[in-house]
């Protein structure tokens, strides 16, 4: 199992390049979801201010 | 027929109900080919010969790197189309597109250098296919602080999409940069006209992350088309149904 995280001495170098793919994927799930709620809540004010029932 | 289809397609209702009903069925495959992928990746695929275990740097840097090229091409084409026919819905393809490229364009330069650094004795050089990488994020960067200078979206549409259209050069400059010019950089092991030149152990993960990583980027575009479909609609009674809770 330790030669596992060791990677062959590679460690240092094949770990931080999965850890920032990983968090570009994830951040990216995150970033996408929060520009569509963004989205969302400025449409709803947007008809809120023309004084629609809503 | 093929008319009401594309006709379809321009619609923005008819758009932003189609992406919220398609995205699950692009998210949870991409989770399962990234999650098959890594274990390959980092368990099941060999040590190489001469790179060791170093090699595992493969399976999220060339992912990344294809996602750079694959958004930008899909950004330069929906721009193009959302200026030669001016369809809105173009546009906010192109719009969603720009932050999902330039983080995969980070992700492949950060795991390019960390891969370099071991291989060849440097995180980086000037070379051909880096220096070509790298105006990529430029242009990714200059396309979304265009958009975010102009206030008016349709203007910002417009400028944006000719910057868009006018980058895309850059694409096969880095594809090919490789054969054109002699680089540090490798040529293509995949994406060539013979066969692969890697073994099924290591061709099959990598496969599922490149597949996975657009699967991924199909749901990403798909949600964030949702939004600048939204943004760009101004006192539709369509917007109330999908906005109300």
């Amino acid at each position: 199992m330790s030669s596992f995280f060791d990677m062959g001495g590679y460690a240092a170098f094949v770990w931080p390049a999965y850890a920032v793919t990983l968090a570009v994927v994830f951040l990216n799930v995150f970033w996408a979801r929060r520009a569509l709620a963004r989205s969302r809540a400025e449409a709803r004010r947007r008809l809120q201010m023309q004084g629609e029932p809503s | 027929m093929a008319w009401t289809w594309f006709h379809r397609f321009g619609s923005p209702p008819h758009v932003y109900r189609l992406a919220a009903r398609l995205t699950p069925w692009f998210a949870w495959p991409a989770a399962l080919c990234i999650a098959a992928g890594l274990w390959g990746g980092l368990v099941l695929a060999p040590p190489d010969y001469q790179q060791g275990d170093g090699v595992r740097i493969l399976y999220v840097h060339a992912p990344s790197a294809w996602m750079s090229l694959m958004v930008y091409t899909t950004m330069a084409v929906a721009a193009a189309i959302g200026l030669i026919w001016r369809i809105k819905v173009a546009h906010a393809v192109a719009a969603s597109c720009a932050p999902i490229g330039a983080s995969f364009t980070f992700a492949a330069l950060v795991t390019g250098a960390l891969w370099g650094e071991p291989m060849w004795g440097t995180y980086w050089e000037w070379d051909p296919r880096l220096t070509s990488e790298l105006v990529l994020l430029f242009l990714y960067l200059g396309y979304m602080g265009l958009r975010a200078g102009i206030e008016d979206t349709q203007r910002a549409d417009r400028a944006s999409a000719v910057l868009a259209v006018v980058g895309v050069v850059n694409v096969p400059i880095i594809h090919y940069s490789v054969t054109w010019w002699n680089s540090l950089h490798q040529a293509p092991s995949v994406m060539r006209m013979d066969k692969p030149a890697m073994p099924p152990s290591m061709l099959l993960p990598l496969l599922l992350m490149l597949l996975g990583f657009t699967l991924l980027f199909v749901a990403l575009l798909l949600v964030r088309l949702r939004g600048e479909v939204l943004a760009r609609e101004r006192a539709a009674s369509w917007i109330r149904e999908v906005v109300s809770v």
